[in-house]
């Protein structure tokens, strides 16, 4: 391998110090987790914890596409939901139909983003209107397949998605991985990911240079769509249930935000990466872990979780303490 | 100051009556449409009694929704509204076990506890400078904890005040409902502070380029600091209303008022980004929701379709109109 020169590693940090604070940020919180809980570093413990965060996971991921591009989506919670409502009809009976049930619920996620994507982008509507708006549409949807919880899922493609690899890797960390290798990296290397990076950084000069901003953006709310469809998924293999739950559909909303910033993802666009808000959702999901390791009142956990949710957020406002002129506030 | 208000004033007025705001006439018209189509659904829909029982219903969405207006008129966002409301209600609720001095303050305190809230946003937005949707996220989130730890420590005192319902379904004046005053002068107060006030003038300033406002020496963070207060205290004067009518509190009576209070703001033309936009306007978004909601209710379709048949006229509504020009 060639060997890097010194300023090119001044880049390389520069670039992905978000992702390698949220990354120490996780192993922190982990180790001390790990080392508190009474069954130890065990192969189970590791699988429940990441089987919990995987959903997290793929809905910030889900929301770190769109928020590069300086968008946001407030609608990625509803269409988890509506993809579990789904699921819990289709992915079931023979291995033939519960493929063909997986791949529907995946293109519905994909359609949802894409009716996003083209409100947004080509109806020229606001993101924040348009997906409170779009979730409103999902959340009905969802309630017209699944008035009351029921449903069922194939439980041996369940099992085999929450278990262990080789009796040591959890399945659902490595599905993670795979989803980051298959669509983030290919998506972020690109014409089209830069394009979205450029639309989040400076939406005219990449305009003016030329860059496809338009499909860029589609295609980040698409794929935001398929990313919260792997999510519901998921549920649906934890659950073996789907739900109509508009309180949770809202939570995961919001923690996907919350992941996206602790993630290091700048909400002004163009900074950040699908990893970093892998590991922000991973730690986020760590805190609420925390809390039981230390015995504390389960009926603390929304407030710990919101203090917690408000500090990474002013923190990451520290930036303003290095203004140094005052018109500087308004860029 | 004043002379800079009423200067603002003679020129504004003309250019008022000349131009239409478009927006609002839509939607003016989109009601006018509900009421004839709901009057061939059933001859219910044009009596003076479900129109002011209707006129009760929308003034607690107006309420909340005047104070996610001067909000929106800055650029900014309240996503923290369902909890305010609730927080509001159960504040309220809460003073009301404090015999009859509890109950006296009940109202003034839920509103407090509101702007409280409201304030935690505007320092955030204004002084450290966080997206407004971010911070009033979190502090949705950390309002909603302290609610869960409120009423799972101990149970909860949950019944409205005797003033709480009779301000939301008692009659001063016999036809009209208390709520339907109640909105009349919160309305009039904020007609008020948008087009008389040095103050009114600073939201649309600062809606349209806060830079600008910064430099003819605007104190653009008071302004938006104020202006998140307001929007905290009215959500909470909402709750109350809420708790009034429903005479006693709950936790998730806020939630159905999130989407429809920005939806009012937005399709009554206030433009998201802010900068423009007429309280009539707000007023006409107000209506036009509630009685959407109510003929969907009416004619008992399920909370699904109701879901549904909203998200699409919202986006429809916005489509028409509310289209962000090409640059």
């Amino acid at each position: 391998m060639k060997e890097i020169p010194h300023g090119e590693w001044r880049f390389w940090y520069a670039q992905h110090k978000g992702t390698l604070l949220a990354a120490a940020l996780f192993a922190v919180m982990f180790v001390i987790y790990v080392s508190n809980h009474p069954a130890g570093f065990t192969p189970n413990v590791v699988q429940t914890a990441s089987n919990k965060a995987a959903l997290l996971a793929f809905v910030a991921m889900a929301q770190c596409f769109v928020v590069i591009t300086a968008g946001i989506d407030l609608s990625v919670g509803m269409i988890l939901i509506l993809c579990n409502c789904l699921a819990s009809w289709l992915v079931v009976g023979t291995p033939f139909e519960t493929a063909l049930g997986v791949v529907a619920v995946l293109l519905t996620g994909l359609a949802c983003g894409t009716l996003n994507g083209l409100i947004i982008i080509f109806g020229r509507l606001q993101p924040i209107v348009t997906t409170i708006a779009t979730s409103a549409i999902f959340f009905g949807l969802a309630l017209v397949l699944r008035p009351t919880p029921g449903g069922a899922v194939n439980e041996t493609l369940a099992d085999a998605f929450t278990s262990k690899l080789f009796g040591v890797f959890p399945a659902s960390l490595v599905v993670l991985a795979a989803t980051l290798l298959v669509c983030w990296i290919p998506f972020s290397r690109s014409i089209l990911g830069r394009a979205a990076y450029a639309a989040g950084s400076a939406e005219n000069a990449a305009y003016m240079s030329g860059m496809p901003i338009k499909r860029a953006k589609f295609a980040a709310y698409a794929l935001a769509g398929l990313m919260s469809a792997i999510g519901g998924l998921y549920l649906t293999f934890f659950s073996y249930t789907g739900e109509a739950a508009f309180a949770s559909g809202n939570a995961y909303t919001l923690y996907s935000i919350a992941a996206v910033v602790l993630g290091g993802v700048s909400l002004a666009g163009g900074k950040g990466g699908a990893v970093g808000a892998v590991f922000g959702a991973l730690a986020f999901r760590t805190i609420g872990d925390l809390l039981f390791v230390f015995d504390l009142d389960p009926l603390w956990q929304p407030l710990f979780q919101g203090v917690v949710l408000m500090l990474a957020i002013s923190i990451g406002c520290m930036g303003l303490a290095r203004v140094r002129n005052r018109l500087e506030w308004f860029q | 100051m004043s002379e800079d208000a009423s200067l603002m004033q003679r020129s504004g007025i003309p250019a008022h009556l000349r131009r239409v705001d478009p927006a609002v006439a839509i939607a003016f018209g989109c009601i006018l449409l509900l009421l004839l189509g709901g009057s061939i659904y059933s001859s219910n829909f044009l009596s003076p009694d479900y129109l002011l029982q209707q006129l009760k219903v929308a003034s607690f969405l107006g309420v909340i929704a005047t104070g996610m207006m001067m909000v929106i008129l800055i650029g900014q966002i309240d996503l923290s509204v369902p909890w305010v409301v609730a927080a509001g209600a159960m504040m309220a609720c809460a003073a009301t076990a404090y015999g009859s001095v509890g109950s006296f303050f009940a109202i003034p305190f839920g509103i407090l506890c509101g702007a409280v809230i409201g304030g935690v946003n505007g320092l955030a937005v204004a002084y450290l400078r966080i997206p407004s949707m971010i911070i009033t996220l979190a502090t949705n989130a950390v309002v909603q904890g302290l609610m869960v730890v409120y009423t799972g420590g101990f149970a909860p005192q949950d019944a409205a005040s005797p003033a709480m319902r009779f301000l939301a379904t008692g009659y001063v004046i016999p036809p009209i409902p208390n709520g339907v005053l109640v909105w009349l002068v919160v309305g009039l107060l904020a007609v008020f502070l948008l087009v008389r006030t040095t103050f009114g003038r600073s939201l649309y300033a600062i809606g349209n380029r806060e830079r600008a406002a910064y430099m003819s020496g605007i104190d653009t963070r008071r302004i938006t600091l104020l202006a998140f207060v307001i929007s905290g205290g009215l959500g909470a004067l909402g709750g109350v209303l809420l708790a009034g009518y429903a005479s006693k509190a709950s936790q998730s009576m806020g939630d159905a008022y999130l989407l429809p209070s920005i939806a009012a703001v937005v399709l009554g033309g206030t433009h998201v980004l802010g900068g423009k936009g007429s309280y009539l306007g707000t007023v006409a978004g107000v209506i036009l929701i509630t009685l959407l909601q109510s003929i969907l209710s009416v004619m008992q379709i399920e909370e699904a379709g109701r879901q549904l048949v909203y998200g699409v006229v919202i986006i429809c509504m916005l489509l028409l109109y509310g289209r962000q020009k090409l640059s």
